[in-house]
C-alpha cells in the first residue's frame, strides 16, 4: 500500500487539504479582490472538501490507524500531540461530507451577498479546526483546535452583517463561546494541576499509577469543566442556549454546518478525552464517582429539553435547532454507556448516528436554506403547500424528517436502534432509563417532524405562489443528502464495522 | 435473483414515474407495473420448492447475503417465497396494475407523484411478503406506511388530514410495540440465535423458546411477546377493537389507495400473524385460543353490524373488511389444515373481492359524485355494466358458490368446526357463520336501494357510462375471483403444502 511509503505527517492529509483550500481561497481573493467569481470560489471549496473526504475514506479503507497491521497502526505525530487513528479519520469524513454539502449549497444561497471569498475560506478554516479536533491528542491541541474552529464560526454566524438577527446571533454565540472557552481552559489547568500532564495518554498513566490520588476534588472539578466545554461545542444542556439563537440568525447553510459538522467535532474530543485520558476505573478511584453519571444525566436532560422545546416552536429553523439539541442528547448516550464492557457497541452506535445525522440534519437545514432563497417565511404556515411547487425537494425533506424522527426504514431509525440496543447491552439500570428516554423522546419528536411534512405536503398554501426557482446547486446538495440518507441503508454494514472498530480501538 | 429483480424493477419504475411529466405518468406507471406483474406470474409458474411455513426446506427463489453485523447479531438480505407468500405476491402485483388503471379517471392532480408512490408501495409490499430476515422484513413493513400516509393525506377526501394522521399513528405505534417485543424475544433467546433470520428464530422458538430477558422468565417472555405481537398485527388487520382507523382511512383515501389498503395492506397483518405468531408460538396459540377466537367472532359480527348501520357505500365496504378479516383470524386459530389454508386463501380472495368492490364504488362515485345510499336509486338503468360488476362483487362478498369467497369461507368454517385445539370450536364457528347472513343483509339492502327501482339521483351531475378503462380492471378481478372460485386448487395446493408442517407441529392435520 502506497500509504506506507509516505512520511508520517502525510497522515494529516485530510486536515491539510482543508487548510490548503482555505489558503487557496485567500489567494484567489487577493488576486482580484473586487470581482466575485462565485463558480470559482464555491468550486474550490467543494473540490477541496471532496478531496479531503476522498483521502479520509482512502485512509480508512487502507487501514491507516487500525491496529494489527504491521507498520500501519495508530500514527502519532509531534510526540503524540496529534494522533491519526480510525476514529479521527471517521470524524474527518463526517466533517468533510458536511463541508462539501454546505459549500455546494452556498453557491446559490450567497448569490447576492458580499464577502464570498471570506465566507468560503472561513468555512474551510473552521473545517480544518474540526478535522484537527478529531486528531488532537493533548488538551492543548484540543483547545487550539477548538478555538480554530470556533473563531471562524462566530464570524460565519454574523456574516450577513446587514441583518440584525445574524449579527445578534453572532454576538451571542461569541459571548457564550468565550465563556465556555474560559471554563474549558480553566478545566484544563485544573486537570494539569492534578496530574501534571496535558497529553491524554500521560494523564491516564498518572491516574493509573495513583499519583493523582491526593487531588481527587481538583481533578473532579476539572473534568466537570471540560464537560462544560464539550457541552458548548455540541450544544448540549446546560450550554445549549446559544444554539437556537445562532442557528436562527445564521445563514441557513451555516446553521447546517454548525449543527452537523461542529457537533460531530465536539463529540470526537469528548470521545477521545474520556476514553483515553480518563479510564473509568482509575478515574473513579481518584475522584470517587464514575464520570459516566455526568453523561447519563446530560443525555437525558439534553434530549428531553431539546425535544420538548422543539415541539413548541412556531418557526421551522428554531424547531430544527432544538431538535439538533435533542440529537446531541442521543449521541451523549454513547458517552454515558462507556463502561468497561459493551462500551464499544454503544459508542460505535453514537458515531454511526453522527454520520447519518451529518446527512439528514444538513439536508434539513439546506431545505430551510432553499426556502430562504425562495423568500417564503419562517413559520410552519409559510411552508404550507410547498410540495405543489417543489415536489422533489419536499420529497427529500420528507426523507430527512422521517429519518430524524427515527422512522424505519431510514438511516436515522438504524442508528437510534443501535443506540437503543447498545444501551440495553450495557445492562445497567441507568442505561435502561436512558434507553427508555430515547424511545419516549423519539416518539415525541415524530410530532414536530411530521408537522413540517404535513405542512409542505398536505396543507393548502396560504398565499398563491408563482413558480419557484430551482437553484441547481442547492437542489443538488439536498438531493445528494437525501439519497445518502437512504443509500446508507445497504451500506450500513461497512459503516457499522468502521465505527465499532474505531470505537474498540480507542477503548482498548 | 428473481425476487431482487422484481423489487428493483418496481423501485426504479417508481422513481422514473415520480419525475416523469404528469401528462404521461398514468400510462407510464401502467406500462411499468406490467413488468412486476408479468415477473410474479412467471415466479408463480416456475414455483417449485419444498419450503414451508416453518421456513425449513428449500424456499423458492431464495437468496441471502450478509448485510451487517451489530453486536452479537447478524442482519442479512434474505428473501425467498413459500406457498403462503407467493400467492400474496402475485395478488399484490396484479392488484397494483389494476389500481393504476382505475386511477386514470379520478386522479387529476400531481399524477406523477401519485403513481410513483403507488409503485413504491408495491415494491415494499413485495418485500414484506418475500423477506425472511426480521430486519429486512421490518424495513419493508414500515416503508409501506409513509407513502400510504401521503396518498391518503394528499389525494384523499375532505377529512383526509385527520384520517392520514390517525392511520399513521395507529399503525406506527402498533409496529413499534411489535418491533420492541420481538427484539426482546431475540435477546431472550440468548446464544441459540446469532442472526435475525426468521428460519433460525423459528427453529429456536420451537426448540425450547426463550431463556428470559431483563429479569422476565422465558415462558412469561414468550407470552408477553406473543400478546404484544398479536396486538401489533391486529391493528394492521384490523380486528375489533383496533379497527377504528380503518373506516376513516378507507373513506378518505382515493379509490386506488383504498384498493391497495384493503386488498394488500390488511393482509400484511394476517400474513405476519401467520408467519410469526402462529408459526413460532404453538404453545401460546393453544393457550390463547379461546380469547383469540372470541376476538375473531366479535370482529365478524360487530364489523358486519357496523356495516349494516352505514349509509355511505364506501363505509359499508370498509366495515365489511373488518368482518372478512375476522374470518381469517378464525381460520388461523382453528389450527387445522383447512382452517389455516382457508385463512390464507381468504387473504387472497378478500384482496381480490374488496379491490373489486372499492373500484366499483369508485366508479359509481365518479359518475354520481355521491356515495350516499339515500341519494340515489335505479342506477342499473344508467350504468348497467359497472353496476352489474358491483352486484357481482357483492355476491362474491356474500360467498356465492363458484366465487373465491365461497371457497375461502367454506374451508375456514370446515376447518374451524373440526378444530381440536380450539375449545367450543363448534359454537364459535356457528356464531361466525351467522355473520354471512348479516353480510348478505347489508349488501342486498344497499344494492336494492341504489341499483334497482326507479332512477333517481340527488346531485346535479349527469350520470354517464363509465369509460372502458374504469371497467376493464374490474372485469379482470371478477375473472380472477371466478377462476379461484371454480379452481381453488390453483393456489390451495401450494398453500396447504406450506402450512402442513405448522399443523403437524402444534395442532393436527
Amino acid at each position: 500500500m502506497a500509504v506506507l511509503e509516505l512520511p508520517e505527517w502525510a497522515a494529516l492529509a485530510p486536515a491539510l487539504i482543508l487548510f490548503g483550500t482555505a489558503m487557496a481561497l485567500f489567494i484567489i481573493d487577493s488576486i482580484s479582490p473586487r470581482s466575485t467569481n462565485r463558480e470559482l470560489l464555491a468550486g474550490t471549496a467543494t473540490v477541496g472538501s471532496l478531496a479531503s473526504l476522498a483521502v479520509a475514506v482512502w485512509f480508512i479503507a487502507a487501514g491507516v490507524g487500525a491496529p494489527g497491521f504491521e507498520g500501519r497502526g495508530v500514527i502519532e505525530l509531534f510526540d503524540g500531540q496529534l494522533v491519526v487513528d480510525q476514529m479521527a479519520l471517521y470524524f474527518t469524513m463526517i466533517v468533510a461530507i458536511v463541508t462539501a454539502l454546505v459549500s455546494v449549497a452556498s453557491y446559490d444561497y450567497l448569490q447576492d451577498h458580499t464577502y464570498q471569498a471570506e465566507y468560503y475560506s472561513l468555512i474551510m478554516l473552521a473545517a480544518t479546526g474540526m478535522a484537527t479536533m478529531a486528531t488532537a491528542n493533548s488538551l492543548v491541541t484540543i483547545f487550539i483546535a477548538l478555538e480554530l474552529s470556533s473563531l471562524p464560526s462566530y464570524a460565519l454566524v454574523a456574516i450577513l452583517k446587514d441583518n440584525r438577527g445574524s449579527v445578534e446571533a453572532g454576538l451571542k454565540y461569541f459571548l457564550i463561546g468565550a465563556l465556555s472557552s474560559a471554563i474549558f481552559v480553566y478545566g484544563i489547568s485544573l486537570v494539569y494541576g492534578a496530574t501534571g500532564s496535558l497529553q491524554l495518554d500521560a494523564i491516564a498513566a498518572v491516574l493509573q499509577a495513583g499519583d493523582a490520588d491526593a487531588f481527587g476534588g481538583l481533578l473532579g472539578l476539572g473534568i466537570l469543566m471540560l464537560i462544560g466545554g464539550f457541552a458548548f461545542k455540541t450544544a448540549s444542556v446546560p450550554f445549549h442556549f446559544w444554539a437556537p439563537e445562532a442557528y436562527e440568525g445564521a445563514p441557513a447553510p451555516i446553521s447546517a454546518f454548525l449543527s452537523s459538522a461542529s457537533k460531530a467535532a465536539g463529540f470526537v474530543i469528548a470521545f477521545r478525552v474520556f476514553t483515553t485520558a480518563f479510564p473509568l476505573e482509575a478515574t473513579t478511584e481518584v475522584i470517587g464517582i464514575e464520570w459516566t453519571w455526568a453523561f447519563v444525566i446530560l443525555a437525558i436532560a439534553t434530549m428531553t429539553v431539546g425535544n420538548f422545546a422543539a415541539a413548541t416552536q412556531d418557526k421551522v429553523k428554531r424547531m430544527l435547532a432544538y431538535s439538533s439539541i435533542g440529537h446531541a442528547g442521543y449521541v451523549l448516550i454513547g458517552l454515558a454507556g462507556l463502561t468497561t464492557d459493551g462500551g464499544e457497541v454503544v459508542m460505535g452506535a453514537a458515531m454511526m448516528h453522527l454520520l447519518v445525522y451529518g446527512f439528514m440534519n444538513t439536508g434539513a437545514f439546506l431545505f430551510v436554506a432553499l426556502a430562504e432563497h425562495w423568500g417564503v417565511g419562517r413559520t410552519f404556515e409559510d411552508y404550507n403547500g410547498l410540495a405543489n411547487r417543489a415536489p422533489v425537494a419536499c420529497f427529500a425533506l420528507g426523507i430527512f424528517m422521517f429519518s430524524l424522527a427515527g422512522i424505519p426504514p431510514l438511516g436515522g431509525f438504524w442508528s437510534k436502534y443501535f443506540l437503543f440496543t447498545g444501551a440495553l447491552q450495557v445492562g445497567s439500570t441507568a442505561m435502561l432509563v436512558v434507553a427508555a428516554a430515547l424511545v419516549v423522546n423519539s416518539a415525541l419528536s415524530l410530532y414536530y417532524y411530521s408537522r413540517l411534512v404535513k405542512a409542505v405536503w398536505i396543507e393548502e398554501p396560504i398565499v398563491e405562489r408563482d413558480a419557484l426557482a430551482q437553484p441547481t446547486a442547492l437542489y443538488a446538495a439536498i438531493v445528494v443528502a437525501a439519497v445518502m440518507t437512504v443509500v446508507l441503508l445497504p451500506a450500513f454494514g461497512p459503516v457499522a464495522d468502521t465505527a465499532s472498530e474505531a470505537a474498540a480501538t480507542v477503548l482498548s | 435473483m428473481m425476487i431482487e429483480t422484481l423489487i428493483a424493477v418496481t423501485l426504479v419504475g417508481a422513481l422514473v414515474t415520480f419525475v416523469a411529466p404528469n401528462r404521461i405518468a398514468g400510462k407510464l406507471a401502467f406500462a411499468i407495473s406490467l413488468v412486476p406483474a408479468g415477473l410474479s406470474l412467471w415466479l408463480f409458474a416456475a414455483f417449485d420448492g419444498s419450503g414451508n411455513a416453518l421456513l425449513d426446506g428449500d424456499l423458492a427463489f431464495e437468496s441471502r447475503a450478509e448485510w451487517l453485523q451489530f453486536g452479537d447479531y447478524a442482519i442479512s438480505w434474505f428473501v425467498g417465497l413459500d406457498g403462503i407468500s407467493l400467492p400474496l405476491v402475485v395478488m399484490t402485483t396484479i392488484l397494483t396494475t389494476l389500481a393504476i388503471v382505475s386511477s386514470w379517471t379520478p386522479i387529476d392532480e400531481r399524477e406523477s407523484q401519485f403513481y410513483g408512490l403507488l409503485l413504491f408501495i408495491e415494491a415494499n409490499l413485495i418485500g414484506v411478503f418475500a423477506a425472511l430476515d426480521f430486519f429486512l422484513w421490518f424495513v419493508f413493513w414500515e416503508a409501506v406506511l409513509i407513502p400510504m400516509y401521503l396518498l391518503i393525506g394528499v389525494w384523499g377526501g375532505p377529512r383526509r388530514k385527520y384520517a392520514a394522521i390517525k392511520f399513521f399513528v395507529y399503525t406506527n405505534v402498533a409496529s413499534l410495540l411489535m418491533f420492541g417485543s420481538f427484539i426482546a424475544l431475540v435477546f431472550g433467546l440468548g446464544d441459540s440465535v446469532t442472526s435475525f433470520a426468521l428460519p433460525e428464530i423459528a427453529t429456536a422458538m420451537l426448540d425450547g423458546g426463550p431463556e428470559g430477558f431483563l429479569g422476565v422468565g422465558g415462558t412469561s417472555l414468550a407470552s408477553i411477546v406473543f400478546v404484544a405481537m398479536f396486538v401489533g398485527f391486529a391493528v394492521k388487520v384490523p380486528v375489533v377493537p383496533f379497527h377504528t382507523w380503518l373506516p376513516d382511512a378507507h373513506v378518505e383515501a382515493p379509490t386506488p389507495a383504498s384498493v391497495l389498503l384493503a386488498g394488500v395492506l390488511l393482509k400484511m397483518g394476517t400474513y405476519a400473524l401467520l408467519r410469526f405468531n402462529f408459526t413460532m408460538f404453538p404453545d401460546q396459540v393453544e393457550a390463547y385460543a379461546v380469547p383469540i377466537a372470541a376476538i375473531a367472532v366479535i370482529s365478524v359480527i360487530y364489523g358486519a353490524m357496523l356495516a349494516l348501520a352505514q349509509t355511505d357505500l364506501k363505509r359499508i365496504v370498509a366495515y365489511s373488511s373488518v368482518s372478512s378479516m375476522g374470518y381469517v383470524i378464525l381460520g388461523l386459530i382453528a389450527y387445522t389444515q383447512f382452517g389455516v389454508g382457508g385463512a390464507t386463501f381468504q387473504m387472497v380472495s378478500h384482496g381480490l373481492i374488496s379491490g373489486l368492490m372499492f373500484m366499483a364504488v369508485g366508479v359509481v362515485y365518479n359518475a354520481t359524485h355521491t356515495r350516499m345510499v339515500t341519494d340515489m336509486s335505479g342506477l342499473a338503468d344508467r350504468m348497467p355494466v359497472a353496476v352489474g360488476i358491483l352486484v357481482a362483487g357483492a355476491f362474491g362478498y356474500m360467498g356465492l358458490p363458484l366465487m373465491s369467497g365461497f371457497a375461502a369461507e367454506f374451508y375456514i368454517f370446515f376447518g374451524a368446526f373440526g378444530s381440536d385445539l380450539l375449545a367450543y370450536s363448534q359454537v364459535f364457528t356457528v356464531l361466525a357463520m351467522f355473520g354471512i347472513v348479516i353480510v348478505a343483509g347489508y349488501l342486498l339492502f344497499a344494492l336494492q336501494r341504489t341499483v334497482f327501482g326507479p332512477y333517481h339521483l340527488e346531485t346535479d351531475y349527469e350520470v354517464n357510462h363509465a369509460p372502458l378503462h374504469d371497467v376493464a380492471p374490474m372485469f379482470v378481478l371478477l375473472g380472477l375471483i371466478i377462476l379461484l372460485g371454480v379452481a381453488p386448487d390453483l393456489i390451495l395446493e401450494m398453500i396447504t403444502d406450506a402450512v402442513d408442517p405448522i399443523i403437524a407441529n402444534g395442532g393436527e392435520l
